[in-house]
């Protein structure tokens, strides 16, 4: 350990070798060179008055020191159906989380806390979650089975969510492909968590048991951008039926990412489509980058069967510690425990993600799975090394190590150094061979964390306590008559329109076409003005200004009616719009009055017209037709507008050319 | 035995399964007029209806297939699921004690029964051992299935056998018994035990779950593992009812078999002892600590008494305002010998009755009031009513739980049918079931709302 070793150039250059490029300079040759596959699994929560299996209501929050008692529960895994247990099970038990539940009176009774076995299925929910898998042209079920889904962090204090096919086999149509579904299915809500610190785990139980549906993609999609554009187009294919919740939370997507060769990641709980370009891209190059790594390793290392770590307990006095988290360790009675991993050099610093590397995999899998809090370790290939050379000299002595080992040095309580021990060595032994199945947990940024391993089929169970629902020929039938209209039926009618492009996402995220068409038909209102009064006036507002009052888009509706009635022109919405969004219950006329709008005659309008023109003359400004008309426009907008059309104005004003 | 490749089919759904060549177990392509399924065809619950077909999916999930919508079934493919807890072998452990874990049925470890659709049970050492691996650390384990019924099922029968077996494995040598136990009627094969098994030495602990095994959150391992704890290392040696404390996975109760009563139809927590405090608490971590500071301590003699008595015509009544003397008339013309009355109040039943009553009591039957109030004491001195019915042959049975009351006659009548006699033995305790004393807090059925109760709750975990 003689030699210093370059890290951050290694980290570089192994960054290079796995062909990593940012986003914006990555090209379809690259996505089919590393083999990108992606699928979604859309959760969309319902708007139900009540929960999915008791008569609690649904879509109350509170904030997470809002609680009335605390629960107990530890997860223990079981056997599934098919007689295997499941590995993320046993991955979750190894933590030995003491799991905490908060209770509030008004959103959580017995069943909450899985004193009460559930009630029969809310048919409210049933039947939306139906409507959109009818929309999703899936192959509906003749029966519903409950089946028990094993979650074994917590989420949901039976350990299994209660969930149900409901339609196999689907697609959805996007802009250049079609993207086959596997299945919808209804499923209970999970707690929202409060806190995860060592080990102990703290939940709310509000969201619990809301009613939430899952749409499962096949691994159709090809690059980034079409996971986000299928991602959009389930999410407004939910919406359009108006009967599902917005909102923070309300949506998630987790999705599956894999490269050539790599393993299925998912990325969980991505709140915002936006993120999911990023996310995918970073995540299938960490697979990538993690393929290179084993090719390394395989090379490297003759036997990997019998690979094993060594670690010993080191003294700290026998060392010259100064990075603060070993002092901590060494003050609140945690031991300092070195391990050095065989053969190992350049590994951990080997990238993975932007700005991180091989040596974050592990910290984060100590996290989790032996509840060491981060910072939990550091290593002898940091780019700012947290231990000093002459330390880990003498650690690499005492580890009898050679030139070509890595060294991890970690501290912990003593009765949580077994699993750690074990979770490095498996987490190095994952790396011969690849990419390790897991869920990860999304950031901003784009980058993931480890946050358990992915769970398997062998998680499933029949619902013991609960009974089959058969879904009848004449139900379906009558679900199918009050379908809304497909959302690329809707896509179709505002090309017909000629309704610019960019305001199709406004539309469909907030399900505005029905209130459109409505408005073009029931008041002949031009459909570009009413599209863009929506997605382009109404945006702007809602980025400025804050109700005072809940604001519904039907209050729109309402406000063409006003102004049809009256008999002002429809451009006078826009300047009524600020107002109406701020104050949603004031009343239309108090609007006019607030702004001064009085009734003139097109004559009235127009007689000052030839005078105005005199007067620009005067003015002494540039002398152009168009300036002319602008500035005679200019003075009289504010009366015009509402009572004609400002282009029949300038209109006028042009041909009144003398 | 003919494999049956229909488990559970019968009618119109097993016809289309016959008529496509399609087996349980079988993968199936099937086409519906509602799309196309693929999947593993399941058993059917036998009491669902002959209109589906259930199939497991590739994604782990199970769907129904109405029969009337499918054009055309394939079987692809062939693949049994095999059921089974991994079995490891209990492993022997010197010094620790040796506890005897005697199976009724019920829900300590369990797995999927496809005829019902519900749960039964696994029990080997070795699968006890699988499922929860701390038994190891606590005691050596050994298990004995004497019989598989749902709690419901057992009987006196069944109490014969247990005491029988119990003292067995007493002269045996064994450190503690644990009777696996369905919870519904967990409380009277206790209350039979107490009375059958007298002066046992070690610990006789009745153990149950109210969240069958096959759930992650289930509370089975943990009664387990504070029932071993009782059994193998505590200091108690009657016959006790381990369950949930609090419905947190944080300790258990050890409750007296006569004072115990279900009180709750799902709750973990719905063992209570009534009218006095549980014996004891128990955990992993601290053991067996006593509540009541009088109880049977733990001897190294092997002096059991095993009195295996039941008279199975007894009853129990519950009145009701508007009760009508046939009732009574009925069950004494059935040759009924002993009824348990559990009367309103203090002790009471309507003037109606009296007639049915005197008759009963003339024809030799054995009467006892017990309180549905279920709290306090029988005082039917208090009304002219009471003293009525005491004239008229009824005995007040203090504060016997009316089902304690009910397994206590059936045990005395199993032993004699002398009126002084029975009623002498009704009326000695053998463990509590009658208390002399009320301790002030044995009654604490607290209401929610009020604010110290609110602040109680949200102190200390549920």
């Amino acid at each position: 350990m003689s030699k210093i070793f370059d890290s951050q150039k290694n980290y570089e250059e192994t960054k290079k070798e796995c062909g990593y490029v940012s986003r914006k300079d990555t090209t379809q040759d690259d996505y089919n060179r590393i083999g990108f596959m992606s699928g979604l699994e859309v959760h969309q929560q319902l708007k139900t008055k009540e929960k999915l299996f008791c008569n609690c209501p649904a879509g109350i929050y509170q904030k997470s020191n809002d609680y009335n008692a605390e629960v107990i529960r530890h997860m223990r895994p079981t056997l599934s159906e098919l007689g295997g247990y499941d590995g993320t099970a046993l991955m979750e038990y190894k933590t030995r989380k003491e799991i905490v539940y908060r209770l509030k009176h008004e959103t959580a009774c017995t069943y909450e806390i899985d004193d009460t076995p559930p009630f029969k299925i809310d048919r409210e929910a049933l039947g939306i979650a139906l409507e959109i898998s009818l929309l999703s042209k899936l192959n509906i079920v003749g029966e519903v089975h409950i089946t028990r889904k094993q979650y074994l962090d917590g989420s949901i204090p039976t350990g299994f969510q209660r969930t149900a096919i409901l339609g196999v086999e689907g697609e959805i149509e996007l802009k250049n492909k079609k993207v086959r579904l596997i299945q919808l299915s209804i499923e209970e809500d999970a707690c929202r968590e409060v806190s995860d610190i060592g080990h102990r785990r703290i939940y709310m139980t509000d969201r619990l048991g809301m009613p939430l549906i899952e749409t499962v993609t096949y691994p159709d999609m090809a690059n980034p951008d079409e996971v986000m554009e299928a991602a959009n187009y389930i999410r407004f294919l939910n919406r359009s039926t108006g009967k599902v919740r917005t909102g923070i939370g309300a949506g998630r997507e987790d999705v599956n990412v894999s490269c050539k060769g790599g393993s299925r990641v998912e990325i969980k709980g991505v709140s915002h489509n936006k993120w999911i370009p990023e996310l995918t891209h970073n995540e299938c190059f960490r697979q990538w980058s993690l393929l290179k790594l084993r090719d390394k390793l395989l090379n490297n290392i003759a036997n990997t069967i019998q690979w094993k770590i060594v670690s010993k307990e080191l003294n700290y006095k026998e060392f010259n510690f100064i990075y603060q988290p070993l002092k901590d360790a060494s003050q609140n009675g945690s031991k300092i425990i070195a391990v050095s991993l065989p053969e190992f050099k350049s590994v951990l610093s080997h990238f993975t993600q932007p700005n991180k590397c091989f040596a974050n995999e592990i910290s984060e899998r100590l996290k989790v799975i032996a509840c060491l809090e981060q910072p939990n370790m550091t290593h002898n290939e940091q780019f700012i090394p947290d231990i000093s050379n002459d330390d880990f000299n003498n650690i690499s002595k005492l580890l009898d190590c050679s030139e070509k080992d890595a060294i991890i040095v970690f501290w912990a309580p003593h009765e949580d150094i077994e699993t750690a021990l074990e979770t490095i060595e498996e987490r190095c032994k994952l790396a011969f061979i690849g990419v390790p199945n897991e869920t990860r947990k999304s950031f901003s940024n784009g980058n993931t964390i480890f946050e358990r391993v992915l769970p398997g089929a062998d998680r499933m169970y029949p619902d013991t306590d609960s009974a089959p629902i058969p879904l009848e020929n004449e139900y379906l039938d009558d679900l199918q008559k009050q379908l809304p209209v497909d959302l690329i039926e809707r896509h179709k009618q505002l090309e017909k329109w000629k309704i610019p492009h960019d305001t199709f996402h406004f539309i469909f995220k907030n399900n505005l076409l029905p209130t459109i068409e409505n408005i073009i038909n029931d008041f002949k209102a031009n459909p570009v003005f009413v599209a863009t009064l929506f997605s382009h006036n109404l945006k702007n507002i809602q980025r400025k200004i804050k109700p005072v009052s809940e604001f519904n888009f039907q209050i729109i509706y309402g406000l063409f009616k006003f102004l049809n009635n009256q008999n002002i022109h429809f451009e006078y919405a826009k300047e009524m719009l600020p107002i109406i969004y701020q104050h949603p219950k004031i009343e239309f006329e108090s609007v006019l009055t607030t702004l001064n709008f009085k009734k003139r005659t097109k004559n009235e309008i127009f007689a000052p017209v030839k005078f105005l023109k005199e007067r620009f003359k005067g003015t002494g400004k540039n002398k152009g037709e168009n300036e002319k008309a602008n500035w005679v426009m200019g003075q009289l907008r504010k009366q015009a507008i509402g009572n004609l059309g400002l282009k029949e104005l300038i209109n006028y004003i042009h041909n009144n050319e003398q | 035995m003919i494999e049956d490749f229909f488990q559970g089919y019968k009618g119109h759904a097993l016809e289309v399964l016959k008529k496509f060549n399609v087996r349980v177990w079988g993968t199936a392509e099937i086409e519906t007029t509602r799309g196309k399924f693929t999947g593993t065809v399941l058993p059917r619950s036998e009491n669902d209806d002959d209109l589906h077909i259930v199939l497991k999916i590739a994604t782990g999930y199970n769907i129904g297939l109405d029969i009337r919508t499918i054009s055309d079934m394939k079987e692809t493919g062939y693949k049994k699921a095999n059921y089974k807890i991994p079995e490891k072998e209990f492993p022997y452990t010197p010094n620790l004690p040796k506890v005897k874990l005697i199976g009724t049925g019920g829900t300590i470890a369990s797995r999927l029964d496809y005829r019902t659709g519900a749960v039964i049970p696994a029990f080997s050492p070795g699968e006890l051992y699988g499922a929860v691996p701390e038994l190891a650390d606590i005691c050596n384990l050994t298990t004995e299935k004497l019989f598989a019924v749902f709690s419901e099922n057992m009987g006196p029968e069944q109490y014969k056998k247990l005491a029988i077996a119990i003292g067995k494995e007493i002269e045996n040598g064994i450190d503690g018994i644990i009777i696996a136990h369905g919870t519904d009627t967990l409380s009277h094969t206790a209350a039979a035990l107490t009375f059958m098994v007298q002066n046992s030495p070690v610990p006789i602990v009745l153990v149950g779950s109210q969240r069958s095994s096959d759930r992650p959150s289930s509370d089975a391992a943990l009664n387990l593992i504070n029932a071993t704890t009782a059994a193998g290392h505590g200091d108690i040696a009657e016959v006790m009812v381990c369950m949930y404390g609090p419905t947190s996975d944080e300790y258990g109760f050890l409750h007296r078999g006569t004072r115990v009563r279900k009180m709750h139809s799902s709750y973990r927590s719905t063992f209570r002892t009534l009218s006095d405090t549980p014996l004891a608490t128990v955990s992993r971590k601290n053991g067996v600590q006593p509540i009541k500071k009088e109880y049977n301590h733990r001897r190294k003699d092997r002096n059991v008494i095993i009195k295996p008595f039941f008279e199975e015509k007894v009853t129990i009544v519950y009145y009701y305002p508007n009760m009508q003397p046939d009732i009574i008339d009925s069950l004494v013309d059935n040759g009924y010998k002993g009824i348990i009355i559990a009367g309103t109040g203090l002790g009471h039943i309507n003037k109606p009755l009296y007639p049915a009553i005197e008759r009963a009591h003339k024809k030799g039957v054995h009467i006892f009031m017990a309180v549905q109030t279920l709290y306090g004491f029988c005082h039917m001195y208090v009304y002219d009513t009471g003293r009525d019915l005491m004239a008229k042959g009824i005995i007040p049975a203090q504060n016997l739980l009316p089902e304690t009351a009910y397994i206590k006659l059936g045990w005395v009548l199993g032993q004699t049918n002398d009126p002084e006699e029975v009623k002498r033995l009704m009326l000695t305790s053998i463990n509590d079931e009658i208390t002399r004393r009320e301790p002030y807090n044995g009654y604490l059925v607290y209401q929610g709302g009020v604010p110290e109760v609110e602040n109680f709750l949200k102190t200390f975990h549920k």
